[in-house]
């Protein structure tokens, strides 16, 4: 189909964006990637007069190290991430998600910015935002402020962000020294999660000292598997022990049902794949 | 008559890489899309948002008042002169077969349905005014159960037709004197398997969108369309509209596949042929994909009842078949009869003597259905090699085993089958050893037992698949019997240039198959002419003035013949003006390596060639006495019987038993299609087709819910797989050759699905048969699967 029609600009800097957002009003809308934007429009199920593409910001793209984590601009795209260092060294459970996403055409135009904003429970970014507790630099009419991730989702393609506001930067915090894993479960490659895990996790000597658990599609908003991580922290680095912790995936999810899977199903896929998610992101080995 | 090499060496049976294919892969050609006429405008369709619903009121003036906009109207301005879309066969003489309007003038009956257009100087503009149409719809109640449709007190999709059925067709060995009645069969019966398999409904998800222009402006009205039947969509234009069919032309420029998905007259065509005479202007139509999910036709969509009966020594005695196919809400071009086309193939490769076979055609508030790649065959070739795996269960006994007692031996053949044809050659014996060593079969068995034994979580099963299918559609005795309203025969003409050149004319109408390149492989054998030097020309009714285009593997199987039938013609025709350049007598020339010479000259001995004869009957200063200045030949042939190519296929599967998930581990495929012109080409065809019969057991299906709104309406929820997907297939062959078919040559455009969709489930099923699984619903999901192992939703 074709879109209704709209306006379109391209600013240079943020300081043009926040003002064209602020031009544009309730009807103005960003435009990074376009992969989840234009086949809205192409569907008519979304008609913004104005599109503000954030294409021609480049002080919104790349990966910089800030100490104890990395700032990663809006504008990176999910190829830029795969390729850079700075995000296999400290970020790994970022660049194993990110690998999952879609195909390669998708992966080449798509931007952590737009699947962060788009707030889609079944994208794989979002569960791996929450998981790390990775904070939003976001900059509108009013000036700059910090969401965290926790606050960031606040329901099904739903943001934090306020009107004319925008998603310049995510702040993650570096892992170094966490084993992490995304564990992902979908219908045909190429597709959304039917249900994603991303773990990371910290072992000291034989135990499980840390944990961290984001749950992809069992909710109308990311899931912080909050129970499995109380059991896992101090747990023993066994498989039981994860297999116990793990069963209690679904605590608190409320899992859509699609054509594709009951909720039913998906709160147990949710168990099977966090204990195979942790033990992978944990090195654990059956004895 | 000439001697006109029985095996041709050289180019047929060499893997040519495509001629077509550059063009074809990088976009670079004409597809309907692409053609741009002066003048032309923009069609856009309004579809109906409800599966049922009367139609009190359409108001199109506003969008008459939109920017760009030439025209709008709905199906009330049409209705006394739109004509109702055809369907050519009715399979029995009372089937009740409702009008079809190409826009609905008061109710619609599924989702999806045209209901009103805008014609406009730029898509955008037309698709915008759309929304300005008004539209009030009083909903009506759906049915789109099958058997509910059948229930005494069904809500009705046709009201005024007063039942749900369109038809009940029966098929019974003794009545047809083809074998035995089947009562009888199962009161000596040691054992009988029942069971009930669901076919689901398939979209064909073709890669090019269906797209149409219609210029009305030339003396002839010019149809171009992303169409697989040019020639059928010619006959019918002229006769649903009244146009003379001299008046008619269509062109099927470039077309990207169809799967049977276009072989359709459809809807939009004849809406887009409206609009352009409304207009006087040329006008062009190209389908969103959510459009053509939601309303090109779909396939598939059966209940399928089964009872096998048979012995404990593994003996089948007989099958009785009672099938309810979904015709969706109107009747397509062949709709009621593909799942008669399974209706001869149920009995499969096997020489059980009773059989009899029911089927029902159901009206409901759905897309109407029609041939999805297979046509009914898949259907019966899923049931029967299901239920011979439940068998072989049942007894004890191994799957091929069962299977090898009761096959047609190769010393058989020529076979008559209680379904009635002829199966012409086949080695099922062959063809199936040489797929258990391709496969490992002892090993993978073992592999499966320690599996069991040690309780892996991720648990192997192996599926066999033995198939026959009938290519070459068809004998026109064959369909007139079956009350088609066509003939099944094939036309080729060639014509030699001045140059030498040669130019073929095909009455097949490829959309992907490689007919340009096997053709001229064809050719140049036969008259020993450079593959270069042969053009393939098709798809336009000006060049190409008859034909009954490509569907049901037919195009070699019959169209091939055609084209020898024309080879030998025009060495026939040349043989004359050979001898009288040679000055020699006729009976003294032989043709061989591309020219004719005196008999038993040497090979390298001076001789007259195809191009030298062309070039002298160009000139035709100098023709022998009474003989005509052209070597150009035409041929139309029709075949006596069927093609049955055949083949073995085995699948391995992992199941992974907490997730459900399923892996294909290894696929063989070993295909017997008799002779092949290409081996690329016949790998390319196996490996599609499996892929696309995987799709059905693990991957694709339509969704409705309960109001009748399609549910799997994008890529999204409809989900083909991609390579990703899919495992390496091993795609080997046994070669027995057709012996009614001068190349030997038996057809392989729909092997692959046939045989690929029964392999993966038995797979499945076996993996799972410790767990007390004994079926699963298609397809596989691995929720289905894990629910299977909880022993939930079994059905
Ligand atoms: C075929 C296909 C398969 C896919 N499969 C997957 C998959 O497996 N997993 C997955 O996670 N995703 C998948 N996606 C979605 C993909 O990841 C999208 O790219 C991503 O969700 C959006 O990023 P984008 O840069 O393209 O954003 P856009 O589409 O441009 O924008 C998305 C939304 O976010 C808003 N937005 C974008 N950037 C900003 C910003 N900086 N500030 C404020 N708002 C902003 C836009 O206004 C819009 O509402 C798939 C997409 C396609 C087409």
């Amino acid at each position: 189909m074709i879109p209704a029609a709209f306006e379109y600009t391209k600013p240079s800097t943020v300081d043009e964006a926040v003002q064209a957002l602020a031009d544009g009003g309730e009807d103005a809308k960003v435009l990074a990637g376009g992969q989840s934007l234009i086949p809205m429009l192409r569907l008519r199920l979304a008609a913004p007069t104005l599109l503000v593409d954030l294409g021609g910001l480049g002080e919104l793209r790349g990966v910089r190290d800030d100490g104890d984590a990395l700032v990663i601009g809006a504008m990176t795209r999910y190829a830029d991430l795969l390729r850079d260092p700075l995000v296999r060294d400290h970020a790994p459970l970022l660049a194993q998600a990110t690998a999952t996403v879609a195909d390669r055409q998708v992966r080449h135009l798509g931007t952590i910015g737009g699947s962060l904003a788009e707030a889609d429970p079944a994208g794989d970014l979002p569960s791996v935002a929450v998981a790390l507790d990775v904070s939003f630099e976001v900059v509108g009419p009013d000036g700059w402020r910090t969401i965290s991730a926790a606050d960031f989702f606040v329901d099904f393609l739903t943001t934090a962000l306020g009107d004319g506001e925008m998603l310049a930067a995510l702040r993650v915090p570096k892992q170094d020294g966490w084993g992490t894993h995304y564990e992902k479960f979908n219908r045909v490659a190429q597709a959304w999660s039917i249900v994603g895990v991303a773990v990371a996790v910290r072992r000291e000597n034989g135990t499980i000292a840390e944990a961290r658990v984001g749950l992809t599609n069992m909710g109308n908003r990311p899931v912080r598997a909050r129970a499995v991580e109380e059991a896992l922290t101090g747990a023993p680095a066994t498989v039981d022990a994860v297999s116990s912790a793990a069963a209690r995936a679904a605590e608190g999810a409320d899992p859509p049902a699609d054509v594709w899977a009951s909720a039913e199903y998906r709160s147990h896929l949710a168990t099977v794949l966090t204990r195979r998610a942790v033990v992978a992101a944990g090195g654990i080995h059956a004895s | 008559m000439t001697t006109v090499q029985e095996r041709p060496t050289g180019e047929v049976g060499a893997a040519r890489k495509r001629k077509e294919d550059a063009r074809l892969i990088t976009g670079r050609t004409m597809w309907t899309e692409n053609v741009m006429l002066p003048g032309m405008l923009h069609l856009a369709i309004l579809r109906s948002p409800m599966a049922h619903a009367r139609i009190t009121r359409v108001d199109t003036s506003a969008a008459l008042r939109e920017p760009g906009v030439v025209t709008a109207f709905s199906g009330r301005d049409v209705a006394e002169t739109q004509g109702s879309l055809p369907c050519a066969w009715p399979v029995t003489e009372d089937m009740v077969h409702p009008d079809h309007p190409p826009l609905a003038v008061d109710e619609v009956r599924h989702a999806g349905e045209a209901v009103a257009v805008v014609v406009a100087r730029d898509r955008a503009s037309a698709v915008d005014a759309l929304a300005t149409i008004e539209v009030d719809y009083e909903p009506l109640p759906v049915v789109l159960d099958m058997e509910e449709a059948l229930a005494e007190d069904a809500r009705l999709v046709h009201a005024d037709k007063g039942t749900n059925k369109a038809y009940t067709w029966i098929f019974d060995s003794g009545e047809a004197g083809t074998g035995h009645g089947v009562d009888a069969a199962f009161a000596g019966a040691e054992v009988v398997i029942k069971r009930r398999y669901i076919q689901q409904r398939l979209i064909p998800a073709f890669m090019e969108p269906r797209s149409v222009v219609v210029d009305p402006t030339g003396d002839q009205h010019t149809i171009w369309s992303a169409t697989q039947i040019p020639h059928i969509l010619r006959v019918m234009v002229a006769l649903v509209t009244g146009t003379p069919e001299h008046k008619v032309r269509v062109v099927a420029p470039d077309v990207g596949g169809g799967f049977g998905g276009k072989l359709q007259v459809t809807a939009e065509e004849l809406i887009a042929f409206m609009a352009a005479q409304r207009v006087g202007k040329p006008v062009k139509y190209t389908e969103s994909r959510s459009d053509s999910l939601l309303s090109a036709h779909h396939g598939r969509d059966q209940i399928q009842d089964l009872e096998l009966a048979a012995r404990r020594d593994g003996t089948v005695l007989g099958l009785r078949v009672n099938l309810l196919a979904n015709m969706g809400a109107y009747l397509g071009i062949v709709t009621p009869g593909v799942p008669l086309l399974g209706a001869f193939m149920y009995n499969a490769i096997y020489k059980f003597p009773a059989y009899r076979f029911v089927c029902t055609g159901v009206y409901t508030n759905t897309t109407t259905t029609d041939a999805y790649r297979g046509a009914g065959r898949p259907e019966a070739t899923y049931a029967i090699e299901r239920l011979m795996d439940e068998l072989a269960v049942e007894l004890d006994m191994d799957p091929v085993e069962v299977r090898r007692r009761n096959w047609i031996r190769h010393d058989e053949f020529p076979f008559d089958t209680v379904a009635g044809l002829t199966y012409d050659s086949g080695n099922y014996e062959a063809a199936t050893d040489k797929a258990l060593e391709l496969f490992g079969y002892e090993a993978l068995r073992a592999e499966q037992a320690s599996r069991r034994e040690s309780g892996d979580p991720v648990q192997l099963g192996i599926g066999v698949s033995t198939y026959t299918e009938m290519c070459g559609l068809a004998p026109s005795r064959v369909l007139g019997a079956l009350r088609y309203a066509a003939g099944g025969w094939e036309t080729a003409s060639i014509r030699v240039l001045p140059t030498g050149k040669v130019e073929v004319v095909t009455g097949t109408s490829p959309h992907g198959q490689g007919h340009e390149t096997a053709w001229s492989q064809i050719v140049a054998d036969r008259l020993g002419v450079p593959f270069e030097d042969v053009e393939v020309l098709h798809g336009d009714t000006r060049t190409s003035h008859k034909g009954l285009d490509t569907y049901g593997s037919r195009s070699l199987a019959v169209g091939g013949i055609a084209l020898v039938n024309a080879c030998t013609k025009v060495v026939d025709k040349a043989k004359p003006v050979a001898a009288h350049l040679l000055e020699c007598d006729v009976s003294d020339l032989e043709f061989a390596d591309g020219a004719f010479r005196v008999r038993g000259a040497p090979s390298d001995a001076a001789g007259k060639t195809i191009a030298d004869c062309a070039f002298a009957v160009f000139a035709a200063h100098d023709m022998p006495e009474g003989v005509e200045p052209t070597i150009d030949a035409d041929a139309t042939y029709d075949p006596g019987n069927f093609s049955f190519p055949h083949g073995t296929h085995l699948c391995a599967t992992e199941v992974d038993t907490e997730t459900g998930r399923v892996t294909i581990r290894s696929y063989v495929a070993v295909d017997d299609v008799g002779r092949v012109i290409n081996p690329l080409i016949v790998e390319g065809q196996v490996h599609g087709g499996v892929a696309q019969g995987i799709a059905q057991a693990l991957f694709e299906e339509a969704v409705y819910d309960s109001e009748g709104n399609l549910l799997t309406g994008t890529f999204i929820d409809y989900t083909p797989p991609s390579a990703a997907d899919l495992p390496d297939i091993v795609s080997d062959r046994t070669e027995t050759p057709a012996p009614d078919h001068p190349l030997g040559a038996k057809g392989v455009g729909e092997a692959g699905t046939i045989a690929s969709t029964p392999a993966v489930i038995n797979a499945i099923v076996d993996a799972l048969r410790p767990y007390g699984v004994s079926d699963i619903r298609m397809p596989a999901t691995p929720e289905r699967v894990w629910q299977a192992l909880r022993g939930g939703a079994r059905s």
